[in-house]
């Protein structure tokens, strides 16, 4: 069924489906809406969840990873800085293994605070070890947040999942958004199947031990593989929620006009949507210009996105935060993956849009028209709607 | 009330905490969890935050836990304790669960006075099910006798060491029992690790509450107080004695002093069997410090009098 709803309220109506036994949610802008939903949910019999209003996002994640070791399906929410207050759990929950599904709704870091949209947010817990997706719609971001489970609680991956969404641009407009019924959306999540639960006290368990050198390593060996196992995982879920739902989503990034394009914009979340804008302008001039937009960020799918890009002459990474220090992060990712092809695209880095500033179709459509006269891969970073 | 028999039937039927364990010889910890898992019958899940407890006894791939437990973090064990007892109720909703389940954690004076006790305050306001025990040693024993803010006046900590100038930690212990009881919860008390049956009766009385419980331990380290191995029972004994560290309850907001010493005995009898207050007995300034101390001792025990005259049990 369509409906004109925000983004939150799809993530919403995503985890009231999913009905997760425990969620454990502290409120931040853009985040709280979520919260607030959900509230609502629990306060009018909607599902039969147990919420924890915890006092701090520390907790909301310790709280998940007590409910999910103790054997009950979790989720949870954030943006920014409670993100990074959550940061140190959110490790423990990818080494303890706990499938537990995270929207963020993406927000910059202090300082200056600010709490409008950029993506340091996702970037602080680039290598927690949780997977990581990035949506550009509400559509997306509902979509997602119901693969995330499946990808999260497949036997093979059992880690965390984070489903990104743009502060405000994501989370607070009204787009159109096909919900699936009730029943297909629960039929497709199936029942959690817990591992060890604390709860089986006939078969005590200890969570959480001690590793000391002897150990440490093949335990987060271990960890590797799980994740290792994610783009497989991917594959298979997207093509059953295709399936399901009718929406045709195959591949760890969507490619949109990217076949035959000599110039490629490569970006994160709800940007694309303006990114296929500007493609289609530059294609009305005759310049074969391309967007490819990552669905999956952690693991990141190195070789397909090489095969995409090795026949574009250049291709521009956008990144919405900064590593500071270095290049922007999905700029290194891309060009590592770019590294092993003998013949590569020219390779430069634009940072945008932070703290919410707003990109636009001709900002976009300014790259493209550089993107031609620059001669050789740069290891500078240029910025879009800056003032210097 | 449980028997020495009764406990030591339930330790032989079912052993939760085994030995093999790496703590300290001497050190109290094991005492107070086995008499603590012994006084429970009904089948538990136990919860610790990162200290000495856990490190000693949950060592991979070996385990001295015969029960569920968990570890997260240092900071952080109420609040994983509350999503345990969560998950607990929304299975028993669905009907997947029918048995009656207890939820226990040990923590540290670190992981509950200082960097857990936002966690702690936290769970305790939203009322979840569960018995919190601090094993209170009176410092970060796990990484080397620093000092908390359990940790008494001018004790020596090695964040706070006697030096030319400032001799030991300057400031008071912070009075946790006391903040614990002002959440309201129905069950609050004060134990040591000298009255182990006094203790199994508290865990007792404590499990027949719904709701958050809480025991605050006195749990000697005598690695860390810099005593004889042999004598943690009787240092927590002294610590009664001198109405230092007063046995009470404070059960639906009513007081109750479990035990008042006849005699006042004078609280450098303690100091002076612990190394960490020897200076106290060779600086020209101990004497005066000694007072201080005694002084809010009595401060202390007064206030406590005071309490259960107005808010005692019968009042």
């Amino acid at each position: 069924m369509r409906k004109a709803i925000t983004g939150h309220k799809a993530v919403a109506e995503a985890m009231r489906q999913v009905e997760p036994d425990v969620v454990a949610v502290y409120p931040i802008t853009p985040q709280s809406e979520i919260a607030e939903y959900y509230a609502d949910y629990v306060h009018n019999g909607l599902v039969r969840t147990e919420l924890i209003p915890v006092e701090s996002e520390h907790s909301a994640m310790s709280a998940c990873i007590g409910a999910a070791a103790a054997g009950g399906r979790v989720m949870t929410a954030t943006s920014s800085q409670g993100l990074a207050l959550m940061v140190e759990v959110l490790y423990i929950a990818a080494g303890l293994r706990l499938p537990i599904v995270m929207a963020l709704a993406n927000r910059s870091l202090s300082a200056p605070i600010n709490i409008h949209c950029d993506h340091s947010d996702a970037y602080l817990c680039r290598d927690s070890g949780a997977v990581q997706i990035f949506t550009e719609s509400a559509q997306e971001a509902y979509d997602y947040t119901l693969m995330a489970q499946r990808i999260a609680e497949d036997m093979r991956v059992r880690l965390p999942v984070i489903v990104n969404l743009d502060g405000f641009t994501l989370t607070h407009t009204v787009q159109p958004v096909d919900l699936l019924e009730d029943e297909v959306a629960k039929k497709f999540i199936g029942e959690f199947k817990p591992v060890h639960p604390l709860l089986d006290v006939d078969h005590p368990v200890t969570w959480g031990p001690f590793a000391m050198p002897d150990y440490y390593f093949e335990l987060k060996r271990a960890q590797q593989a799980g994740m290792e196992a994610v783009p497989e995982v991917f594959l298979e879920v997207q093509r059953e929620f295709s399936r399901v739902s009718g929406r045709n989503y195959a591949g760890f990034f969507e490619a949109y006009k990217a076949e035959d394009a000599e110039y490629v914009i490569v970006v994160l979340g709800s940007t694309a949507g303006t990114a296929k804008v500007a493609v289609d302008e530059m294609r009305a001039r005759g310049i074969k210009a391309g967007l490819l937009k990552p669905w999956l960020w952690r693991p990141f799918p190195a070789w397909e996105i090489a095969e995409a890009l090795k026949n574009a002459k250049a291709v521009a990474v956008l990144d919405r935060a900064f590593s500071f220090g270095t290049m922007g992060a999905l700029f290194e990712d891309v060009a590592s993956a770019l590294y092993p092809l003998e013949k590569r695209p020219v390779l430069v880095n634009y940072i945008y849009g932070l703290g919410g500033r707003d990109t636009t179709v001709p900002d976009l459509v300014r790259v493209f028209e550089e993107l031609p006269k620059i001669e050789k891969a740069e290891w500078a970073l240029r910025y879009i709607g800056l003032r210097e | 009330m449980p028997s020495i028999k009764v406990l030591a039937e339930r330790e032989e039927k079912r052993v939760r905490f085994t030995g093999g364990h790496t703590l300290c010889a001497g050190c109290a910890e094991p005492m107070v969890v086995r008499t603590v898992l012994n006084a429970i019958e009904d089948p538990v899940v136990v919860a610790s935050p990162t200290g000495c407890l856990e490190v000693a006894s949950s060592r991979f791939p070996a385990t001295a836990w015969n029960v569920p437990w968990v570890h997260v973090a240092f900071e952080n064990a109420a609040a994983v304790i509350s999503g345990v007892e969560a998950a607990y109720k929304a299975l028993k909703k669905r009907g997947l669960i029918d048995r009656r389940i207890r939820f226990v954690v040990f923590g540290g004076d670190g992981g509950t006075y200082d960097i857990g006790l936002q966690a702690l305050s936290g769970a305790l306001e939203r009322g979840h099910d569960f018995l919190y025990v601090c094993l209170n040693n009176e410092a970060y024993m796990n990484t080397g006798v620093q000092r908390s803010s359990a940790t008494p006046k001018c004790a020596a900590a090695t964040t706070a060491p006697v030096g030319e100038v400032i001799p030991g930690k300057p400031q008071e212990r912070k009075d946790l029992t006391e903040i614990v009881a002002a959440h309201g919860i129905p069950y609050v008390a004060q134990a040591a690790v000298s009255h182990l049956i006094d203790l199994a009766n508290k865990v007792e009385r404590a499990m027949k509450y719904e709701g958050p419980k809480f025991i605050n331990v006195l749990t000697t380290c005598p690695l860390g107080w810099r005593t004889p191995r042999d004598s943690a029972i009787q240092q927590a004994k002294l610590a009664v004695e001198t109405r230092y560290w007063p046995l009470y309850e404070v059960i639906e907001g009513r007081y109750k002093i479990n035990y008042k010493p006849k005699e006042r005995v004078p609280i450098e009898e303690w100091l002076k069997t612990q190394g960490r207050f020897r200076h106290l007995f060779r600086d020209p300034r101990g004497k005066e410090l000694i007072a201080q101390i005694q002084a809010e001792v009595d401060r202390r025990w007064e206030s406590l009098l005071r309490k259960e005259q107005c808010f005692g049990q019968e009042g």
